[in-house]
C-alpha cells in the first residue's frame, strides 16, 4: 500500500490540495474566502492534468533535433486556456460579490442569509 | 490561509502559492502553462482580488462554522479520491493511455504539417482551433459580464443617476 | 502612490521591457514557448501596474476605456474572420492550410492572425476587468 502511494504521490498532492479548496468553500462563511477556495480546488485541478502529461526523462514539447523524448503536449493546451478562462470567471465571481456587498453592506453567508429572512418576515 | 482572518494576508498568501505553482508547472515540463500562470495568479487575480477588498471589507467576522461536518465531508471525499487514484497511471509512466490516441501524430507528424516548433502552440491554434475559438469567447463573455455587474459602462459617476 | 518614489523608478525601469516581452512571446510564440494567451496575460499585467503605480487616469489616457471594449471584441473577430476567410478559400472553417499557396505557409499565417486575435481579446479583456473593479468607489 505505501509503495502503491509512493509511486502515485502527485495524485495524492492533488488531493489534498483538491480538499483544502473544498474546506475552505464549505466551512468559511466570507465570500471572498470561498471566491480563493475555488481557485485552490481549480489549481489542483490544473496540477492533475499538467502532471498526467509528464513524461520522466522528457523535455518541454518544442521541437528540436537535440531531443527524443517530449512531455504530453495536449494537456497544457488544455490547462493553459483553463487558466485565462479561470481568471475571467474569477472577475466576474468577484463583481458579484462587490454587488452583494453593495446591497447588503456584508460578505458574511449567514448575515446575508439573516437580512433576506427578515425583509422576506417583513413583507409576508 | 484557512484560518487567518485578516484577507489581505490570504490573498497575498494566495498569489505566493500561485508562484509556487507555477514554478511546479516549470518542473513538470509545462512551460507555456507556467508562464500564464506568473502573469495570472500572481499578477493580475492578486490585483483584482485586493481591489474587491479595497471596496468591501478586508477582514473576516464570522466564525467558522460547521467545521466538523466540512471536515467529515472531505475526509470521506478525500479517501474515496485516494482509493481510486491507486488505479492511475503511475507519475512519468512513459506508456500512460493520455499519451496515446491523437499525441503520438502531435509529437511526430506536427512539424510536418504545421511546420511550427512548438506543438503546444500548433496544436492550441490549429489542431484544436475550434476550441480555443470557444475559450476566446468565453473569456469576452466573462469580461463583458463583469462589465454589465459593475455598471462600468457607463461613463463617468459624476451623476449617481441610474438610465436603466 | 505619488510619495513611493522606489516603487515609482522600479515600475518605470520594469514596464518597458514587461510590454516589449509581451510582444516576444507573441510573435515568436511558434518558435519557442509562448503564444497568444501568455502574451495576452503579459501585456495586460505590465499595463496594469502602470495604472496601479502611476493611477488608473493616466492608464486611461494612455488606454482609454473605450479601445479596451472595441479591442476585446475585435480580437474575437479576427479569430472567426479568419475561419470565415479559410471558408471563402475553399477549405473548412478554421483550416489555414488553404490560407496560402503552399500548406505549411498556410498555416504559419493562420496561427499567426489567430493568436493576434487571441493577445488582443485577452490583453483587452484584462485591462478592461481593472477598469471595471477601480471604476467603483468603495
Amino acid at each position: 500500500m505505501l509503495e502503491l502511494l509512493a509511486l502515485h504521490y502527485n495524485y495524492l498532492a492533488v488531493v489534498v490540495l483538491m480538499m483544502t479548496g473544498l474546506y475552505v468553500v464549505i466551512a468559511n462563511g466570507n465570500l471572498v474566502k470561498k471566491v480563493i477556495g475555488l481557485n485552490i480546488f481549480q489549481t489542483s485541478v490544473f496540477i492533475l492534468y499538467i502532471s498526467f502529461g509528464k513524461r520522466l526523462g522528457g523535455t518541454a514539447p518544442i521541437l528540436s533535433p537535440d531531443f527524443e523524448l517530449y512531455s504530453n503536449p495536449l494537456p497544457h493546451v488544455l490547462i493553459l486556456t483553463a487558466i485565462v478562462v479561470g481568471v475571467a470567471t474569477t472577475a466576474l465571481a468577484l463583481a458579484l460579490v462587490i454587488r452583494i456587498h453593495r446591497g447588503y453592506g456584508t460578505l458574511e453567508e449567514d448575515e446575508i442569509e439573516r437580512i433576506e429572512a427578515e425583509e422576506q418576515g417583513g413583507a409576508g | 490561509m484557512v484560518r487567518l482572518r485578516n484577507l489581505f494576508a490570504v490573498v497575498m498568501l494566495f498569489g505566493i502559492y500561485s508562484l509556487l505553482s507555477a514554478a511546479l508547472f516549470v518542473a513538470l515540463d509545462a512551460v507555456d502553462v507556467a508562464f500564464t500562470e506568473a502573469a495570472v495568479g500572481a499578477g493580475i487575480s492578486t490585483i483584482l482580488m485586493l481591489a474587491t477588498l479595497a471596496l468591501t471589507n478586508a477582514r473576516e467576522r464570522s466564525v467558522t462554522r460547521r467545521r466538523a461536518l466540512a471536515l467529515a465531508i472531505c475526509t470521506v471525499t478525500g479517501l474515496v479520491l485516494v482509493s481510486a487514484m491507486v488505479d492511475l497511471p503511475v507519475f512519468g509512466a512513459l506508456e500512460a493511455p493520455a499519451h496515446a490516441h491523437v499525441v503520438p501524430r502531435y509529437l511526430l507528424d506536427s512539424y510536418r504539417e504545421i511546420g511550427v516548433p512548438n506543438v503546444v502552440t500548433s496544436v492550441l491554434a490549429s489542431y484544436r482551433g475550434y476550441d480555443t475559438l470557444g475559450e476566446v469567447t468565453v473569456i469576452f463573455t466573462a469580461g463583458l459580464g463583469v462589465l454589465c455587474v459593475l455598471g462600468a459602462g457607463r461613463e463617468p459617476p459624476a451623476d449617481d443617476r441610474e438610465d436603466g | 502612490m505619488e510619495h513611493h518614489l522606489v516603487l515609482r523608478v522600479a515600475a518605470k525601469l520594469l514596464i518597458p521591457p514587461i510590454l516589449l516581452f509581451a510582444l516576444y512571446v507573441q510573435f515568436h510564440g511558434d518558435f519557442g514557448p509562448g503564444g497568444g494567451f501568455q502574451a495576452g496575460v503579459i501585456f495586460g499585467a505590465g499595463c496594469i501596474l502602470y495604472g496601479v503605480v502611476f493611477g488608473v487616469d493616466n492608464l486611461q489616457r494612455v488606454v482609454p476605456a473605450g479601445v479596451v471594449r472595441v479591442l476585446s471584441a475585435a480580437g474575437v473577430l479576427l479569430y472567426a474572420g479568419v475561419g470565415v476567410w479559410s471558408l471563402l478559400s475553399g477549405g473548412n472553417y478554421l483550416d489555414y492550410g488553404v490560407l496560402a499557396a503552399d500548406r505549411v505557409h498556410g498555416q504559419h499565417l493562420g496561427i499567426m492572425l489567430v493568436e493576434l486575435g487571441v493577445g488582443t481579446t485577452v490583453s483587452a479583456v484584462m485591462i478592461g476587468l481593472f477598469y471595471g473593479f477601480t471604476s467603483l468607489r468603495p
